[in-house]
C-alpha cells in the first residue's frame, strides 16, 4: 500500500511545477534591477554642466547640511517628461534636486528644461553613463534620496508619480 | 478611398519617436584593445556580464547603449591593469549577482549546488544496495 503512495509523488511533482508556473504566468512581470549601493557613500564623480544655464555636478555638491535628491535623467527619455511636474512640485516644497543628465547634449537639455520646467539646482552631463553605472542605476529616470552625508538611502526606479510624492518626501525626512 | 491613400501617405511619413539617444558611443564600447591579450581578457568577461536594458543577453552581444557604455567600462578598466575578477566584484557591488553569469554559491544559490550533490548520493545509495542484493542474491544461487 505504502509504494502505491509513492507512485503519486512524481504526478504531484508535476502540478505543483505547473501550478507554480501557471501562477507566475499572472504575476506582472518586474524587470527592474535594484542598485545594491543603498546604505552605500556617493562614488566620488564631477561632472561638467550639461548646458550653459546650471552648474555641472560633482559629489560635493550632495553633501552636507540637508538630504537631497539625485535625479537620473535624459532629454530623450520619455517617462522623464511624465516625472517633470512632480519634481517641480518637489522643488516647491523645498527639496534641492541634483539632475546627472545621461548620454545627452547641451541644446537638447535646454530645450527640454524649457518646454518641461526645471526643478534643478545644478545638471551634470554624464555623457557615458560612467555615474550612473557607478551608483547602480540601470535605467532613466531614477531617482535617489541622499543624506547630508553623502550616503544613498532610497531609489526610485521610473518615473515619479504624482502618488510618488508623499514617498519621496517621507524618505527624505528619514534621511535626516 | 482618396482619404485612406492620403492616410497611408501620411502613416508613411510620420517618424518614429527617438526611444533613445543619438550621442556617439562611449569610446571603448566599440573599439578594441590594442593589446591583443588585455582584449582577449575583456572580451572574456564581457561575455559574462548581463545586459541590464536586454536581460537576456552580455553586454558583448547587445548593441544597447547602456551595454557600450559597460564594456567601455570593462574595457578602461583592464587597460588600467584592474583584474576582470575586480571588475565583475565592482559591477556585482552595484546590481548584485543579478549582473553575473557566472554562478557563485550564496545564501540564496546554495541549493543549486547542493542538489546535484545530494540526488548522485541518493542514487549512489540505492544503486549500492540494490547491488549488494543482487551479489548477495546470486551468492546464495551458487
Amino acid at each position: 500500500m505504502r509504494s502505491r503512495l509513492f507512485l503519486w509523488v512524481p504526478l504531484a511533482l508535476f502540478a505543483f511545477f505547473a501550478g507554480v508556473a501557471g501562477y507566475m504566468l499572472t504575476q506582472e512581470k518586474d524587470e527592474f534591477v535594484e542598485s545594491t549601493m543603498i546604505g552605500q557613500p556617493l562614488p566620488d564623480f564631477a561632472l561638467d554642466p550639461a548646458f550653459g544655464g546650471l552648474p555641472g555636478a560633482a559629489k560635493g555638491d550632495l553633501v552636507g547640511g540637508k538630504p537631497r535628491l539625485l535625479n537620473i535623467w535624459a532629454s530623450w527619455c520619455t517617462p522623464c517628461i511624465a516625472e517633470a511636474p512632480q519634481l517641480e512640485a518637489l522643488q516647491a516644497r523645498g527639496v534641492e534636486i541634483v539632475g546627472i543628465a545621461i548620454r545627452d547634449r547641451p541644446e537638447d537639455v535646454a530645450n527640454f528644461l524649457g518646454r518641461y520646467g526645471n526643478p534643478y539646482a545644478r545638471i551634470g552631463s554624464d555623457r557615458i553613463s560612467e555615474v550612473q553605472l557607478a551608483i547602480g542605476s540601470s535605467g532613466v529616470p531614477e531617482t535617489f534620496v541622499i543624506d547630508a552625508k553623502g550616503v544613498i538611502r532610497y531609489q526610485h526606479i521610473g518615473d515619479i508619480r504624482p502618488e510618488h510624492v508623499a514617498v519621496l518626501l517621507e524618505e527624505l525626512e528619514k534621511a535626516r | 478611398m482618396i482619404r485612406a491613400v492620403v492616410a497611408l501617405l501620411l502613416a508613411l511619413l510620420a517618424i518614429p519617436a527617438l526611444a533613445q539617444d543619438s550621442m556617439p558611443p562611449a569610446p571603448y564600447a566599440y573599439n578594441q584593445l590594442d593589446d591583443p591579450r588585455l582584449e582577449a581578457e575583456a572580451t572574456a568577461l564581457m561575455h559574462t556580464l548581463r545586459c541590464l536594458k536586454c536581460q537576456s543577453q552580455s553586454i558583448a552581444d547587445s548593441d544597447a547603449p547602456m551595454a557600450g557604455d559597460m564594456r567601455h567600462q570593462v574595457r578602461s578598466r583592464i587597460l588600467a591593469g584592474e583584474s576582470p575578477d575586480q571588475i565583475r566584484g565592482w559591477l556585482i557591488a552595484r546590481y548584485g549577482d543579478y549582473v553575473s553569469y557566472e554562478p557563485e554559491v550564496s545564501a540564496t544559490t546554495w541549493p543549486l549546488f547542493a542538489a546535484p550533490v545530494l540526488l548522485l548520493l541518493i542514487v549512489g545509495g540505492v544503486l549500492l544496495r540494490r547491488l549488494g542484493k543482487r551479489r548477495s542474491d546470486a551468492g546464495d544461487a551458487a
